[in-house]
């Protein structure tokens, strides 16, 4: 089996090689980066499915949390920000809805049994319009003399290493939030659930411009490694060189963290804590029995995989130096980490590993080559007389999509395991 | 009174309208969840296609010249939900039925949507590109306007041609689809197997025809809430992805599995979106004497958060009352 594994790892190796050749270096460390990052969220999501089989479509708001905490970190500060009633009243906002808080927390106080318990749900409802309320009375102002006087909070203008560990703080807390509240339901309901609350996420990150500028985007956030431009003013004159050395630099330091996070990602389920969570994956009612807290485990397991994707997604905003939160799309961001971890094998970090770089550059590739494809059946049906395929470049990004679907759809017919399967260790008598 | 019309059209109308789109797509989830118990994500995909399938047959119409009295879009409309049918139909043969045989978890089937899903978006952009089209490129989209004879009123209640055919289309369709799920044989077999599958299947229910039925029922319903979309804003890729989450909202907040439930749970989101984006202020306009300190602004949720305000009803509900407002079936 580990020979199997070697095998396909090393036909990965060469498929990398093979596209250097193709693509030119810069483009395929490039390539190598985002698909790198992929396979850290795509580790996030076996985290939560493989291992404990919580049906997680809500990844692109755990990515667009991380763009978005790494954008505020390390993006330079803004002054005329600083200087205006800005932050005060951001602090009045806080206090807002730190007092709507305890509010709601209080009434949820009420015993559900009791003599008051008629009136808990009413009180209920009644809190939150009334923290609501008090909430948009701060925010509102705030937001629009932020907006008006200094364009949008700026940043800290700490370095981007931070940026990434606080996009998977919270990205976690986010998920603590989230967990704490939808974990109770189960496969489809979760699934919807974990899409709708995506979906809020992104409308609020789109929408708060004074926190994110919206639609405007925000660039250009910092590398934790030198720039291109760094680099050449370093004496590197030739671009291309200067090009591929600040690429590696940044790849360097993704490999290292993913290294990182896969050492202790494996030592942990090959120990009692992975044993235990899939105890609670296969049979929760058992586990239950036995004494594990299913709860308070699966919501451990949520945040520590909405860690991993949100330092994922960190990482992803911080290459592209820009945050643009109208580039998230659910099949970009939530349904391609699907296909990875069903095709390279849910339960194994190796096949999330695996199934993250392949199917990354399956997805990058299946453009060029539909060009190819079309190209070719557009000089057929030329040559018979129907007349060329028009927009051959446009048609075929859409093929991307269309791959991608694809590829799902028979890995789930004809290897539903995946490539590298999970492998369940049994000790012989 | 004048206020009172401008509600009427903001909220009543549109929402009514938004409704029954909302209400004909969750039809068919539950419908599908009911029989097959999976949460089928191709719908909003399914609607997308029948929308321009209905846009190519309009496109066939006028170019043998036909003219119709109403809009070409909704004359089309019976054939491309014919074809939309025979399309849901080869989905389940080719993608389905195999992995149902092969007797898989329905989280599996779940997945394997998603994979229809992304090749239903491939193959629509592919062919169709990215641009947005209009149905009303080469007629025109009347707009009714209902004066109402009491003195005072200058306003007059708006209502475009296909928001009246959207409206009427559904409670016409709801109607048949009533008869057909307690009179029919094979609806009654559709509501045995959605109760209990394997006692339907010992009963003698065929319970092959039954899913086809399903898939016959929810692909022309689909064609049907995609184009009636189509012709109330416009045509474009992305049109019904963006709503398939409102819709699952409707069908959950019905109680999945559950017909009428989900028609009463369209027409509550698509309520409740147009009700939460209204500016209810403007109700008050009316009274002279207000009070400086009284906001211009008391719409509830800002308008770009419209869609929102269906994950936070699903979310909700799913919490407080997760079997919907009637009992659904549960996974």
């Amino acid at each position: 089996m580990i020979r199997r594994d070697a095998i396909l790892f090393a036909g990965l190796g060469v498929l990398i090689l093979a596209l250097a050749t193709w693509l030119k270096v810069p483009t395929t460390i490039q390539l190598l980066v985002t698909a790198s990052a992929y396979a850290l969220i795509a580790l996030g999501l076996n985290v939560q499915w493989g291992y404990a089989g919580l049906f997680n479509f809500g990844v692109m708001g755990f990515l667009m949390v991380g763009g978005a905490s790494t954008t505020f970190i390390s993006y330079p500060l803004n002054d005329a920000f600083w200087s205006s009633d800005g932050p005060f009243m951001l602090f009045k906002a806080l206090l807002a809805a730190i007092a709507g808080g305890a509010l709601i927390w209080g009434v949820t106080r009420i015993p559900k049994k009791g003599k008051y318990s008629k009136l808990r749900g009413f009180l209920l409802v009644i809190a939150w319009a009334v923290a609501y309320v008090v909430y948009r009375s701060q925010i509102d102002p705030a937001a629009r003399l932020i907006e008006a006087e200094a364009d949008f909070v700026g940043g800290l203008g700490l370095p981007a290493i931070f940026g990434w560990i606080f996009g998977g703080i919270m990205a976690g807390i986010v998920a603590y939030i989230i967990g704490k509240i939808c974990l109770g339901l189960r496969t489809d309901y979760l699934a919807i659930a974990t899409i709708g609350v995506s979906e809020i996420i992104r409308a609020l990150i789109k929408n708060m411009d004074w926190l994110t500028r919206g639609t405007l985007t925000v660039s250009p956030i910092p590398w934790p490694s030198p720039l291109p431009a760094d680099v050449t003013a370093s004496g590197i004159t030739n671009p291309d060189t200067a090009i591929l050395l600040a690429r590696s630099g940044f790849l360097a330091i993704t490999v290292l963290f993913i290294g990182v996070i896969f050492f202790f990602l494996q030592r942990a389920y090959e120990g009692p804590w992975g044993r235990m969570m899939r105890a609670i994956r296969d049979n929760h009612v058992a586990a239950g029995a036995i004494g594990k807290n299913v709860t308070k485990r699966e919501l451990e397991i949520f945040v520590l995989g909405a860690i991993l994707m949100g330092i994922g997604g960190a990482i992803l905003t911080s290459y592209v130096q820009i945050l643009d939160p109208s580039g998230y799309q659910p099949i970009n961001h939530t349904f391609i980490v699907w296909v990875m971890i069903i095709v390279g094998g849910a339960g194994n970090n190796y096949g999330a590993l695996f199934g993250g770089i392949f199917i990354y550059i399956v997805w990058t590739i299946s453009e060029p080559a539909s060009v190819i494809l079309f190209s070719f059946i557009s000089d057929m049906s030329d040559g018979v007389g129907i007349g060329a395929i028009p927009d051959i470049e446009s048609r075929a990004l859409q093929m991307r999509v269309f791959v991608l679907g694809m590829v799902i759809t028979f890995a789930l017919r004809f290897a539903p395991q995946g490539i590298i399967p999970e492998r369940v260790r049994t000790t012989e008598r | 009174m004048n206020e009172f019309i401008f509600f009427f059209n903001k909220v009543i109308i549109s929402g009514a309208t938004l409704g029954s789109v909302y209400a004909l797509g969750a039809v068919g989830v539950t419908l599908i969840f009911g029989i097959l118990r999976f949460a089928h994500f191709a719908h909003g995909d399914l609607m997308t296609m029948g929308a321009f399938i209905s846009f190519m047959l309009v496109g066939v119409f006028q170019s043998l010249g036909i003219q119709t009295p109403l809009p070409t879009g909704f004359v089309v409309l019976p054939f491309a939900m014919a074809i939309t049918a025979g399309i849901s139909l080869g989905i389940d043969k080719g993608f389905y039925e195999p992995l149902r045989a092969k007797g898989v978890k329905t989280v599996t089937l779940l997945i394997a949507s998603i994979g229809v899903t992304l090749m239903l978006q491939g193959l629509i952009r592919l062919f169709a590109g990215t641009a947005t089209r209009s149905f009303f490129e080469n007629e025109t989209k009347d707009l009714f306007r209902f004066k109402i004879p009491i003195e005072g009123i200058k306003r007059s209640i708006n209502i475009s041609e296909p928001q009246i055919l959207v409206i009427v289309t559904t409670v016409i369709t709801v109607l048949i689809l009533h008869f057909f799920l307690t009179r029919s044989r094979i609806g009654k077999g559709m509501r045995a197997m959605a109760d209990n599958p394997s006692l339907a299947q010992v009963s003698g229910i065929n319970t092959a025809s039954v899913v086809r039925a399903t898939w016959i029922i929810a692909g022309s319903l689909a064609a049907m809430a995609g184009t009636m979309l189509a012709l109330d804003v416009i045509l474009k890729p992305d049109l019904a992805f963006n709503i398939v989450l409102p819709i699952f909202a409707a069908a959950v907040v019905g109680g999945l599995g559950h017909s009428y439930g989900a028609i009463a749970g369209g027409f509550l989101i698509g309520f409740a979106e147009t009700m939460s984006v209204f500016n209810w202020s403007i109700m008050f306009r009316g009274f002279d004497n207000l009070p400086d300190w009284f906001p211009n602004d008391l719409s509830l949720v800002p308008t770009e958060y419209k869609l929102t305000v269906a994950f936070i009803i699903l979310v909700v509900v799913l919490l407080v009352r997760p079997q919907g407002i009637f009992k659904g079936a549960s996974s």
